[in-house]
C-alpha cells in the first residue's frame, strides 16, 4: 500500500475539523480544533513514510471517534 | 481584509439567531467573544457552532473538584456499557471472557502511566477507597510490630480521618507540619521516623493550593529507613510525570475523575518487589487478588484505563497549554490589583491549580459575584463548612487572608477566552468589593490593621 500523500493528509485535516466544528459542547469542540491544528502543524516535517502512516491511521481512528461522539450529540439533548 | 469580513459574517450570524441567545446578557462566552475584537481565537470556531444549550452555563474553572470526560474516554467505555455487558469474573461463557479482556487490558494502561507492573494494579472506587486500603490496610497487617505512621497536616481529608481512626484503635500518629510554602521539611521527618513506624502518607500535588511534594526525596528517604512510603497522587497522576520506581513508591492512589475519567472509579498501585503486604478492607468473593472483592466495574475501568492512556500521551502538550494559561492568569490579576498573595511554593507547583487571596475582600462573597464561573475557595469536601481551609492555616495564613482565598483551575479543556473573562471579572468585583470595604478605606488612608484595638460591644 503506498504511503499516504499530502493530499490525502490534507484532506483528513479537513475532515476532522469539520467533524469537530459539531461538538455541542463548548469546551469539547474548542479542544478538538485546537489540538487537530497543533498536531498537524507539529508533524508536518515528518519524512519518513512508515511513521507517516502510523500518525495518518491514528488521525483516522480519532476522525471516528469524533465522528462517532458527535453524533451521539445531535441524537440527545440532556 | 478575510479577518474582518469573516468578523463580520460571524457578527451577523450571532446577531441573527433568535431567542433566548439575544436576550441573555454577556454571560455567554459566544456573545462575548463577537463583542472583543478577535485576537488570537479565529471567530469562524464559535460562530458556525451548531444551534446549542438554550440555557447559558457558566464557566467551568474549577478542574480539582473533578473533570468532565474526555469524549476519548467516552468512547472506549459505551461499548461496555451497551453491549458488552458481562461480568469479568464470569469464567465460561463469552461475555466474561470478552470484559475480562477489557478489565486486564485497562489496569496494563494503568500501569503503563506509572511505571508498575499490571499485577500491582488494583482497581477501586476512588481515590478515597485507596487512601483508606493503604492506610488502614498496611497498618493493620504490621500492627504486631509497628504502631506508627507519619503523615502531614495538608493531606486530603480520607487520609487524615483513617489516620484518626487508627489513633481510635491505638496507633500512634504523627502530623508533620508544613513551611510556609506548603513543603514538607526534609529533616523533620526524618526525625519523626521511629524504629516502629510502619508507613509515611505524603500526598504529591496538593488539592487545594497545588504545591509539590518532593517525592523522589521522600521515596528515599523512606527506603533507606526501611518504612513503606503511600503518596495520594490524585491529582497528580496523568499530569506530571510519575515512576513508582524511580521515585520509590510502594503505594499509590489514583482517581478516575481527576483525570477525565469516569467518577466512581479509582485504583491503588501496591507495590510487588519487595512485597507489601495490605489487609483488606472489604471482605468478599476474592476478586483483586483478594485485596478488594467485589465485581470491577467493567465500563468504569476502561473508562480509568483509556483516561490514562490519553493521559500519557498528552501529558507534555497539556503541560504547556496549561502552564501558558496560568501564567496569563496569575500575570494579570497580579498586575491589576494589590494586595493579592498567591498561597503555596510558586516554584514547587503544579501550573493548573491556582490559589489567591484578595486581601480585604471576603472569599464567599467574590465567588457569589462572580456566578458565571464556576469556582471554588477550598476543596469540595470541605466545602460546606464555614470555616477556612485547614489546609491554608498549616501553611500559616493569616485568618483574614484564609477567609478571602480563591481557587482557580485550569485544565486540558480551558479556553483562553474562559481565562481572560475569569480574570476580567475578577479584577472588576474585586475592585467593588473593596470599594465597598471600610477595612480597605483604612488601609488606604495609611492605618496599620493591626494595630486597630477593635472595642468590645
Amino acid at each position: 500500500m503506498a504511503a499516504s500523500s499530502r493530499a490525502q493528509v490534507l484532506d483528513l485535516y479537513r475532515a476532522m475539523l469539520r467533524e469537530s466544528k459539531h461538538f455541542s459542547a463548548y469546551n469539547y469542540r474548542t479542544y478538538a480544533v485546537r489540538r487537530i491544528r497543533d498536531a498537524f502543524r507539529e508533524n508536518k516535517n515528518v519524512k519518513d513514510p512508515v511513521e507517516i502512516q502510523t500518525l495518518v491511521n491514528k488521525a483516522k481512528r480519532d476522525l471516528e471517534i469524533i465522528r462517532r461522539q458527535t453524533q451521539k450529540d445531535d441524537l440527545s439533548h440532556y | 481584509m478575510l479577518l474582518r469580513t469573516a468578523w463580520r459574517r460571524a457578527a451577523a450570524a450571532v446577531r441573527a439567531a433568535p431567542g433566548p441567545r439575544s436576550e441573555a446578557p454577556a454571560r455567554g462566552l459566544r456573545l462575548r467573544v463577537v463583542d472583543n475584537a478577535p485576537q488570537s481565537a479565529v471567530p469562524s470556531d464559535t460562530a458556525t457552532a451548531p444551534e446549542v444549550e438554550s440555557v447559558l452555563r457558566p464557566l467551568y474553572m474549577d478542574v480539582q473538584a473533578t473533570t468532565p470526560l474526555d469524549p476519548r474516554v467516552l468512547d472506549a467505555m459505551l461499548p461496555y456499557l451497551v453491549n458488552y455487558y458481562g461480568n469479568p469474573h464470569s469464567r465460561t461463557h463469552a461475555y466474561g471472557w470478552e470484559s475480562e479482556a477489557a478489565m486486564e487490558r485497562a489496569r496494563q494502561q494503568v500501569a503503563s502511566l506509572i511505571g508498575a507492573d499490571p499485577r500491582e494494579i488494583i482497581f477501586t472506587s476512588g481515590a478515597t477507597e485507596s487512601n483508606n486500603i493503604a492506610v488502614k490496610g498496611v497498618a493493620r497487617f504490621y500492627r504486631s510490630r509497628k504502631k506508627h505512621l507519619i503523615t502531614t497536616q495538608t493531606e486530603h481529608k480520607c487520609v487524615l480521618d483513617s489516620c484518626r481512626s487508627l489513633e481510635a484503635e491505638g496507633f500512634q500518629v504523627t502530623y508533620l507540619p508544613v513551611k510556609k510554602s506548603g513543603i514538607i521539611d526534609l529533616k523533620e521527618l526524618e526525625a519523626a521516623i521511629q524504629p516502629d513506624t510502619s508507613l509515611v502518607s505524603v500526598m504529591t500535588v496538593n488539592n487545594e493550593i497545588g504545591v509539590k511534594q518532593p517525592i523522589a526525596e521522600i521515596g528515599q528517604i523512606c527506603s533507606s529507613r526501611r518504612v513503606y512510603f503511600h503518596t495520594d497522587a490524585a491529582q497528580a497522576v496523568g499530569k506530571i510525570p510519575l515512576d513508582v520506581n524511580d521515585m520509590k513508591i510502594d503505594l499509590m492512589s489514583i482517581s478516575g475523575h481527576k483525570i477525565y475519567g469516569p467518577k466512581g472509579v479509582g485504583a491503588i498501585y501496591i507495590r510487588r518487589r519487595p512485597r507489601v503486604r495490605v489487609e483488606a478492607l472489604q471482605s468478599g468473593g476474592g476478586q483483586e487478588r483478594g485485596m478488594r472483592s467485589g465485581t470491577v466495574p467493567t465500563p468504569l475501568v476502561v473508562g480509568l484505563g483509556a483516561a490514562c492512556e490519553v493521559a500519557q500521551q498528552e501529558m507534555e502538550y497539556d503541560h504547556k497549554w496549561i502552564s501558558k494559561l496560568a501564567e496569563r492568569l496569575t500575570k494579570k490579576i497580579m498586575n491589576s490589583l494589590p494586595d493579592v498573595v498567591m498561597n503555596g511554593d510558586p516554584e514547587h507547583h503544579y501550573p493548573g491549580c491556582i490559589n489567591l487571596s484578595f486581601a480585604y475582600v471576603e472569599g464567599e462573597s467574590l465567588l457569589m459575584a462572580l456566578k458565571d464561573v464556576a469556582l471554588s475557595s477550598g476543596s469540595a469536601c470541605t466545602s460546606a463548612s464555614l470555616e477556612p481551609s485547614y489546609v491554608l492555616r498549616a501553611i500559616g495564613t493569616d485568618e483574614d487572608l484564609a477567609h478571602s482565598s480563591i481557587r482557580f483551575g485550569i485544565g486540558r479543556f480551558t479556553t483562553e477566552e474562559e481565562v481572560d473573562y475569569t480574570v476580567e471579572k475578577c479584577i472588576h468585583h474585586v475592585k467593588r468589593l473593596r470599594e465597598m470595604s471600610p477595612l480597605w478605606e483604612m488601609v488606604q488612608d495609611g492605618i496599620d490593621l493591626k494595630s486597630i484595638k477593635w472595642t468590645q460591644h
